[in-house]
């Protein structure tokens, strides 16, 4: 067994974040990571990240944008103390050597983007997410945090109370992917969950393949509820073919959509009269489908993102990495042609229910960065508010985690948070098809944190002995089959008929699950038995999405309905709640809190 | 804001250069009727040749250590259903989906930024996930990127790799900050323009696989990390105490002083990075440094 005060699961921006504040509170720390640092998803975001640094900007007002972003389904307390804190955790990248994009008289560059009233997003090239990646884990190198990559991490060591908000974590149960070895990791002070967002739940996606929602599943298994599930966001410009993303820097610097008449789309048909290109992203996703779906799509699937007149050299100086993109993966030279578009799933508002501190409602368990959800992006977000939300609350989690002295989280957390039950009716049961053979907090071992640990990984060494041993299908598909109802079903426009269908869908790949196993007998290098492992989280979190989306009955932010085209404050100004519940998922609702530091903030209608 | 007014001028005169004779929409309708018709027929002749001519054969280098039959290295065939824009990383989980899942190797991003699925391809290093199969010859032969010890399949050790990563101090180190930690340090556009390149590097390993030096000499810090030296020596943030601590590591022994210029790695760096610039660069700020104490 290995032990530290924290571990953190994931490296990508939230874990490193939260290691290396951990480490500076003094904590011995340790990084356990599916993928080496460097290789995590974080590296892919392309635009930038937003923070109030300049005269004429303040953190109100990015409060502000990012409440009106999120279609009030923001929790006031996390969003201030994120705008608030954005500016200083954005200069102390600066300061770690981050190489950020320059002005003339060497400060950092600052750019519009969309939803955000002010230019206010700071970027590296088209490759932002890339330099805060490897900044960080640099920052990390120079610190000594010890790091266990590709190690995967298959599940929490929690006691067994009833009640979850009883339980405690002590730890968890981790894989090396190079030797087999399944061992148990003890913390001291808290597991810190960072392992970014769940994209493989849907076959287009801008999302990597390591990104199938573990941490989620693990954390909801566990009995933390997850919260607005039903919130994913669709990015309106994603290559057809791969899902590669086309940042929205290329909208923010004037790029301009087009249908399949050459119709500047976004004014023509009035979909976002003031804000054309730069409205939210769901906004001008729903545009593009509707294009294609009345006939004015381009070969009946995409429309083009036209950037050719912004001159070649503001392309290379601030959109180069487009321009690879577009050309390595669609064979599209974007100088001298539109580049094809369409809306893939892209990031998951909701997840694992936290507070400011990032603490969830079991003891010593906390989550960061797109795992988690602290309620800050509500029903859509900002583009350019992911990567600062990273830094402020990975910082605030590893703070805690290391016992650091925090104030009091003004968010509640747990089952005691409910305000109200809700009353979806699926078609079919949905949760474990067999319940009974997967409690997930350790039994017989409530108090004794050793105990606890031992018992989650001789759990673990039977469930991965069975997979190896027994005969059965593969798991990619299960995972196919997942993904497909998903994206058939559960996308950009919903209704419940199609919601019903994917639920029926998911129910019929559980029961294949069941008879899921590994072919491959080796102990090294076992990539089948790793994700036959992520095809069941993929299940967990896909079907907590439809759950949810079935249950919000309204049109708010990225979740549109069929049937309910309107957003309806009285009754819907609460966030959807899952429980596992032992498998048999319980929904439930709770408050959202609209009052902030300075003042509360009042519900406007969104127009763009 | 100033480049909102840009975009809106630039905008009013295209839509002015275009002609009136006939709609722009008709036009596309037109075309898009075209293809139309060319994808039905393409598609009822796809369904009759298939089989045969959409297929291209990949040949993967097999081996696990554990495996009975597996123990001895060997290539497999996979016969993979061709579509236009597939890549290698694409072929090869069509393979490992269909034919045989325990076919092992190393991706994720899916659009060259993670580096994790550098490999050796057709005789060179590259990204699977960033070559395109139209690209190769048929067969495609597959193997793990050479001169590192391999786990399984196309799977490599890279600790060697990120240890001379580690080895030069990988992290910005400014001998002063700015006191106000709302303060930046600035930066000129050329100095940051100067860097940049170098700042690209996902750790790929391509670099080091096809470099006969670090091939033949396992302590040579090699391209990789000698870039990744040089992104901060020619930081100006960093200041001039950190640069000559810099500069000493990269001109120890097994430092830039082995590089012989053989472009190889420069050749095969998906990020387009000019390493053997960068290195030949360090040799002369070494010189140059020396020459200061003389
Ligand atoms: C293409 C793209 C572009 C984007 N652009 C922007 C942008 O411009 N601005 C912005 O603000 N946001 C952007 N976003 C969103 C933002 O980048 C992500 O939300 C954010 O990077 C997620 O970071 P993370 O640390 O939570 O997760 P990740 O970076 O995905 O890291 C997850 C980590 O968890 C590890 N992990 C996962 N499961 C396990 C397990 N079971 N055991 C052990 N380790 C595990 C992985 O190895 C990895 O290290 C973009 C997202 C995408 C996909
Ligand atoms: S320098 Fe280029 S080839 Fe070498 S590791 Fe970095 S990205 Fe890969
Ligand atoms: S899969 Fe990430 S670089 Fe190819």
């Amino acid at each position: 067994m290995y032990e530290h005060d924290v571990i953190v699961v994931g490296a990508g921006g939230a874990g490193l974040r939260a290691a290396i504040a951990a480490d500076e509170e003094g904590a011995d720390v340790a990084l356990v990571t599916k993928l080496h640092p460097v290789r995590s998803h974080t590296g892919a975001a392309e635009g930038g990240i937003n923070a109030s640094l300049r005269e004429g900007d303040s953190w109100d007002l990015h409060a502000y944008d990012t409440m009106k972003g999120s279609d009030y389904l923001g929790d006031a307390p996390a969003i201030d103390t994120f705008a608030k804190t954005a500016p200083e955790e954005v200069i102390q990248l600066e300061h770690w050597g981050m190489p950020f994009s320059r002005e003339d008289d060497g400060r950092v560059s600052q750019r519009p983007f969309g939803g955000m009233s002010f230019p206010r997003t700071t970027y590296a090239g088209a490759e932002t997410g890339h330099h805060l990646l490897h900044t960080m884990y640099e920052q990390a190198v120079k610190r000594g945090i010890e790091v266990y990559d590709e190690w995967y991490v298959t599940n929490l060591a929690v006691t067994d109370h009833d009640d979850p908000e009883d339980r405690e974590c002590h730890g968890c149960v981790a894989y090396d992917i190079k030797s087999g070895k399944i061992e148990g990791f003890r913390a001291k002070g808290g597991v810190i969950l960072a392992t970014g967002g769940l994209g493989q739940a849907f076959d287009h996606t801008t999302n990597a393949v390591a990104n199938t929602g573990d941490g989620c599943a693990m954390a909801y298994r566990a009995g933390v509820p997850m919260e607005d599930m039903e919130m994913i966001q669709f990015h309106p410009t994603t290559l057809p073919s791969t899902g590669v993303l086309i940042s929205e820097g290329v909208r923010g610097e004037g790029g301009i959509l087009y249908n399949d008449d050459e119709e500047r789309f976004m004014f023509e048909y009035g979909y976002a009269n003031n804000d054309g290109e730069l409205a939210s992203r769901d906004v001008v996703s729903r545009a593009e489908l509707t294009e294609v779906n009345e006939g004015r799509g381009i070969e009946d699937e995409y429309v083009d993102l036209d950037m050719r007149h912004l001159g070649e050299e503001r392309i290379l100086d601030r959109l180069e990495n487009i321009l690879h993109l577009a050309e390595d993966f669609e064979g599209v030279d974007g100088l001298d042609e539109p580049m094809p578009v369409k809306p893939g799933q892209h990031y998951a508002m909701g997840g694992v229910e936290c507070d400011e501190n990032g603490e969830t409602c079991i003891e010593g368990l906390y989550a960061a960065g797109e795992t988690a959800c602290v309620s800050l992006h509500g029903a859509n977000r900002l583009g350019g508010n992911a990567l600062p939300e990273l830094l402020v609350f990975g910082a605030r989690a590893g703070y805690h985690a290391a016992g650091k002295d925090m104030k009091t989280a003004e968010i509640q957390t747990g089952p005691s948070a409910k305000s109200e039950d809700g009353d979806v009716q699926p078609p079919v049961a949905p949760g474990a098809v067999d319940a009974g053979d997967e409690d997930v907090a350790a039994d017989g071992a409530a108090v004794e944190p050793t105990g606890v640990i031992e018992n989650a990984v001789e759990r673990e060494q039977d469930r991965v002995e069975t997979l190896l041993e027994d005969d059965g299908i593969n798991h990619a598909e299960v995972r196919a089959d997942v993904q497909e109802t998903m994206t058939q079903n559960v996308n950009v426009f919903r209704e419940e008929e199609s919601l019903k269908t994917a639920l029926r869908d998911l129910r019929t790949a559980r029961e294949e699950y069941e008879h899921v196993a590994v072919a491959d007998p080796s102990r090294t290098y076992n990539t089948d038995l790793i994700h036959t492992i992520e095809t069941r989280n993929i299940l967990d979190v896909a079907e907590a999405i439809t759950l949810g989306a079935l249950a919000r009955e309204e049109f708010r932010g990225a979740h549109w309905r069929a049937e309910f085209q309107e957003r309806r404050d009285e009754e819907w100004i609460k966030h959807t709640m899952l429980a596992w519940n032992e498998g048999t998922p319980e929904l439930y609702y709770k408050p959202v809190i609209l009052e902030g530091d300075e003042e509360t903030y009042e519900p406007k209608e969104r127009s763009y | 804001m100033s480049t909102q007014i840009e975009q809106q001028e630039t905008e009013t005169e295209e839509q002015e250069a275009e002609p009136e004779v006939e709609s722009p929409g008709d036009r596309r309708r037109a075309a898009k009727r075209q293809r139309q018709t060319e994808r039905d027929i393409q598609r009822e002749t796809e369904e009759e040749t298939l089989d045969d001519e959409e297929t291209v054969t990949l040949k993967v280098f097999r081996y696990d250590p554990e495996v009975e039959g597996k123990q001895e290295p060997r290539f497999d065939d996979f016969a993979v259903p061709f579509h236009k824009g597939m890549t290698v990383l694409d072929a090869l989980i069509y393979a490992r989906d269909r034919y045989d899942s325990s076919l092992t190797f190393r991706h994720s991003c899916r659009q060259a930024v993670c580096g994790s699925d550098a490999l050796f391809v057709n005789g060179r290093q590259r990204l699977g996930c960033k070559t395109q199969l139209s690209d190769l010859e048929d067969p495609v032969r597959i193997e793990p990127l050479p001169h590192q010890e391999v786990v399984k399949d196309l799977v490599v050790d890279m600790e060697h790799f990120y240890d001379q990563m580690e080895a030069v101090e990988p992290y910005f180190d400014a001998d002063e900050l700015p006191e106000d930690s709302l303060e930046e340090q600035r930066q000129t556009r050329e100095n940051r323009e100067k860097v940049k390149m170098s700042t690209r590097c996902i750790w790929c390993g391509a670099c080091m696989s096809s470099c006969n030096i670090a091939a033949g000499d396992n302590e040579y810090l090699g391209p990789a990390a000698i870039n990744k030296a040089y992104r901060f020596a020619m930081d100006e943030r960093e200041g001039e105490n950190r640069k000559q601590e810099r500069l000493r590591i990269i001109e120890q022994e097994h430092g830039v002083w082995r590089c012989q210029t053989q472009f190889s790695c420069t050749e095969v760096c998906p990020k387009d990075i000019p390493l053997t610039e960068h290195i030949q660069e360090l040799k002369r700020e070494a010189v140059k440094n020396n020459l200061k104490f003389w």
